[in-house]
């Protein structure tokens, strides 16, 4: 048949097998804002690996030195040293490693819990999806601040305390992200031409649906990063965080409050750590939605 | 002798929930389709003709009815029988781009039905089924491994038909195959789909809104308004006497890409009925020409008023 | 005919619209997508004009370059003019612009159910338009909207009503009034009724045959639907790769049709009178916008195509003053012998 040999002849371009995965960094690479971000965040990430490891903890990191108390930035600090004679830039970088652990393995826990309550309240819908949303609703309506003071007063103050607080209050978010992007796959014709294979729901929901609904989860996810760092900044400066003495860039900017009109770097320094990584999150956020879109090629 | 139909529709109703009440989606169809055989379902947009597919096939569920295939009442299976069942029973979807999903690639989307239902389950013998079927519906082999957004609405429909026919399938819904796609390239759709059932014997039910379309198609053609069957005939007896006003205006409508024999349009005028909880009366009676208070106080029922005609209107008694 | 003689006609004429070796490129980081390449076009005054063509044939582009929308990045027009009334559009003001569009030129979008505001009553909406290019304040607007309403056979009683609350086919009709309600000059209709029932299409095109005498505008019919094009069109072009390949009257079009893709749109259409007949598709595919062919664009799914196809641009020949075609199977000697043949 001549339309059959029509299809075979004309046609230009010429198509490899690539890996989806090399597409979407591709189309990142792209957009320069996003490459900013996604570099910074790297090199966030090598810091909070590596300071731990590089930098002593007992004797670079905690160990007062009043004698050299409230340095202005020099060639020995680069960013001075606090009121307790610690370096300043030490214990930034090492309080990176503290945020970003907590902040990923929060965002790990709850995203986990919301995916699969919002895949299900979405997808089924009905009941199911009024009882789910329910009850997130009931957590959404307590502020997430609050949560967390309960949480830490109740149990102590501790890192687990502090993971369970944020992943607590994460968790609706989360559900209500999922929840809307199946939603929007959900009625789609190549799920019900699933159906019409013969998939079960368990199948379509992982093969079909969440796969399609992946770019707000994921820009959720990194954006939920952001604000998680940002709580554990918060709670710490009103001193219910990460105890002391471990460095914390919210509990840094809590100590250096007393002294902000004559020693002013050392607000600065913390402030700015927390505002850069929260920036860079954004930027690598959104510029992952576009990325992660196949259809705005 | 009369052989037994592959597939027969009785009294087959959906209805949906509301807030202004129940919306009388498809409303007692009832049809037959012979195997091998075609048959178009035409009507406007709204008028049930895509619900009525989907219920067949259970990817609605059917508010009430039965639905004989192969004598074996689809709506009484189980949820897994059902699955089961659709490895006969296939729907090929309108949109060629809505209706693949857009992170798989082609070999993956094709291979999914012979997954799903562990027909094959060997990776090596899957790819092979996969080019086989790729080569029978006309996509070049170097395409394996695109995705569907790289490809044109012509090469995705099918992918649509490759999927379908992966199964094996007796019987498949056409929804609207070809609306999405340009002249030239739905010609070539069709001509494949033709030659499909011709090598495969398949059964087709064939949706559409195009007239012109349909009666290429078909060889019966079921005429939808508003969730009922108003009319049903072989699509050269439907041509030739139209007999329900509705399909009369209908088949007037068309545009012909000629300029000779311009025949004498009938405009309709006034208000489509709500669907939703429609009172007894012909539903068509707010726009026919010809309605009398018979029409608005009564519904009529379907009636053969030739052999193999059948039309539901007050006028033909 | 002589060069000379074509050159008086074509001045004689009243065009409402002209567009002369119109060049649009749509510039992406993906390359340069040639959207418009050569695009010629008349549309005389009170006449309608059936611009046919496939998917990205650059049919609405064509339209939206008569009211110099075509959207700036990424398309650039590159070359050409464009003259509406006898008067060149590119070189005109924003300004000047702004009162053109919706007064002496106004469109109509495909589908109606996204071109009118979901939150504003619809003689508000058909209001607005009077009320920026005529006089006499919002009263007057409101009284006018009101009769462009009853003119397109909706109750002007209706007026005060939401879009949701109409139908598919009386939105169209609202979408219509609106770009009627200045009395344009011109009036580019695309696709006009591809989202509506084919009953309720009928009514529609019957409307706008009865308003287009009434007011003896002058239309650009954008569709693929040849149906349609016999039904309310006085000329046709067939465009192609953002090209016309073919131009006539109905009767050259219909009846003397000449290129090989014209001839091809025919044969892919399932024939009423006889429903057997196989469909005679054409082969292959929409040549990439972004690659095209070095000759003819068409050559590559061209069953008559020959060597001199694929390297050079065929030129126009004429069958008579209103019919042209772009094709190498034709000459001065051959054009009026008929169909192609099939060798």
């Amino acid at each position: 048949m001549s339309n059959t040999a029509a299809v075979h002849e004309n046609e230009q371009i010429s198509i490899k097998k690539k890996s989806q995965i090399v597409d979407v960094w591709k189309r990142l690479c792209r957009n320069k804002t996003a490459v900013l971000g996604l570099i910074i965040v790297a090199i966030l990430v090598l810091i909070a690996i590596f300071a731990p490891i590089v930098l002593d903890y007992e004797n670079q990191v905690i160990k007062t030195d009043y004698g050299n108390a409230l340095k202005a930035p020099c060639a020995a600090h680069p960013f001075g040293t606090d009121e307790m004679g610690r370096d300043i830039l030490v214990r930034v970088l090492y309080a990176t490693s503290t945020s970003l652990s907590i902040g990923v393995v929060t965002v790990i826990v709850s995203l986990t819990v919301g995916l699969i309550l919002g895949s299900a309240a979405g997808y089924f819908g009905g009941k199911v999806d009024m009882i789910i949303m329910r009850i997130m609703d009931i957590f959404l309506a307590i502020p997430g601040i609050l949560l967390a003071i309960c949480i830490v007063a109740s149990l102590g103050n501790s890192i687990i305390n502090l993971v369970i607080a944020q992943a607590v209050s994460a968790v609706p978010t989360f559900a209500r992200v999922v929840r809307g992007a199946v939603m929007t796959v959900r009625d789609a014709e190549y799920v019900e031409a699933a159906r019409a294979i013969g998939a079960k729901d368990s199948t379509i929901i992982f093969h079909d649906v969440l796969p399609n609904s992946l770019a707000p989860i994921i820009v959720q996810t990194t954006l939920q990063v952001a604000s998680v760092i940002l709580s554990i900044a918060g709670l710490s400066f009103i001193g219910l965080g990460i105890p002391a003495p471990r460095p914390e860039w919210g509990a840094m900017l809590s100590a250096s409050r007393a002294y902000i009109r004559d020693y002013s770097y050392m607000c600065l320094f913390p402030g700015a750590a927390i505002m850069i990584t929260i920036l860079s999150l954004n930027l690598l956020g959104d510029g992952l939605r576009d990325a992660l879109d196949p259809r705005l090629r | 002798m009369s052989t037994q139909p592959l597939l027969d529709v009785k009294g087959l109703k959906k209805y949906f929930k509301t807030p202004k009440g129940m919306l009388h989606a498809v409303d007692d169809v009832t049809f037959t389709i012979e195997k091998g055989k075609t048959l178009g379902v035409v009507g406007e947009s709204g008028c049930g003709k895509s619900t009525t597919g989907r219920a067949i096939l259970r990817l609605l569920e059917p508010t009430a009815g039965e639905v004989l295939f192969e004598g074996e009442d689809v709506v009484k299976l189980s949820k897994d029988e059902m699955r089961k069942k659709r490895t006969d029973m296939q729907i090929i979807f309108q949109d060629p781009f809505s209706s693949l999903n857009p992170r798989k690639t082609i070999s993956q989307i094709i291979a999914d039905p012979l997954k799903i239902n562990n027909i094959i389950t060997d990776k090596n013998q899957q790819l092979e089924r996969v080019r086989e079927l790729m080569e029978t519906v006309g996509l070049a082999d170097r395409l394996i491994n695109t995705y569907p957004h790289e490809l044109d609405g012509g090469r995705r429909q099918r992918i649509g038909i490759a999927r379908a026919l992966a199964l094996n399938p007796k019987f498949i819904v056409c929804d609207e195959p070809v609306s999405a796609l340009d002249v030239s390239i739905q010609a070539q759709i069709l001509n494949l789909m033709k030659q499909l059932q011709r090598k495969m014997g398949l059964t087709y039910m064939f949706i559409t809104h195009d007239l012109s379309v349909v009666n290429h198609f078909s060889d019966d053609i079921a005429v939808m308004y508003l969730g009922k069957l108003i009319e049903k005939a072989p699509s050269e007896e439907l041509f030739a006497h139209p007999t329900h006003p509705y399909t009369q205006a209908l088949l007037s409508a068309i545009p012909i890409p000629s300029l000779d024999n311009r025949k004498e349009r009938i405009l309709l005028k006034g208000e489509i009925t709500s669907p939703i909880e429609p009172p007894a009366a012909c539903r068509f009676a707010n726009r026919c020409p010809h309605a009398t208070d018979r029409c608005r106080s009564a519904e009529p029922q379907l009636k053969e008023i030739s052999p193999g005609h059948f039309v539901s209107c007050f006028l033909t008694d | 005919m002589s060069e000379e003689v074509k050159k008086e006609n074509t001045n004689a004429k009243d065009l409402t619209a002209e567009i002369k070796d119109l060049v649009v490129e749509f510039r992406t980081d993906y390359g340069v997508v040639q959207a418009l390449n050569s695009m010629e076009l008349e549309i005389e005054r009170g006449k309608t004009l059936g611009l046919v063509g496939e998917t990205g044939a650059g049919k609405t582009t064509t339209g939206l370059s008569l009211l110099r929308l075509i959207p700036d990045p990424p398309g650039v027009i590159v070359k050409g003019s464009i003259k509406l009334d006898g008067k060149d559009i590119l070189s005109m003001s924003d300004k000047e612009m702004q009162d053109i569009r919706g007064k002496a030129v106004a469109m109509i979008f495909q589908d109606p159910m996204t071109s009118l505001d979901p939150v504003m009553t619809v003689e508000n909406q058909i209001a607005e338009v009077i009320k920026l290019h005529e006089e006499g304040g919002m009263e007057h607007a409101l009284t006018r909207a009101r009769e462009m309403l009853e003119l397109v056979g909706i109750p002007g009683s209706r007026g005060s009503e939401y879009p949701h609350q109409f139908s598919g086919g009386m939105k169209q009709r609202v979408v219509i009034a609106m770009a009627l309600a200045c009395n344009p000059e011109l009036l580019i209709a695309d696709e006009p009724t591809t989202a509506l029932d084919v009953t309720i299409q009928a009514q529609v095109l019957e409307m706008m045959k009865g308003l287009r005498e009434k007011y003896n505008t002058s239309m650009l019919m954008i569709t693929h639907d040849l149906g349609i094009v016999a039904e309310i069109c006085d000329k046709v072009s067939v465009i192609y790769a953002g090209h016309v390949i073919e131009h006539g009257t109905l009767v050259d079009i219909f009846k003397n049709t000449r290129h090989p893709y014209t001839e091809g749109l025919f044969n892919s259409l399932p024939n009423l009178e006889n429903r057997t007949a196989e469909l005679k598709p054409i082969k292959g595919l929409m040549p990439d916008p972004s690659n095209l062919p070095k000759g003819c664009a068409f050559c590559p799914r061209c069953d008559y195509a020959m060597e001199i196809c694929k390297t050079e641009k065929p030129k126009r020949v004429y069958r008579n003053d209103t019919h042209y075609v772009e094709c190498h199977l034709y000459n001065e000697d051959n054009i009026q012998e008929g169909k192609v043949s099939i060798r």
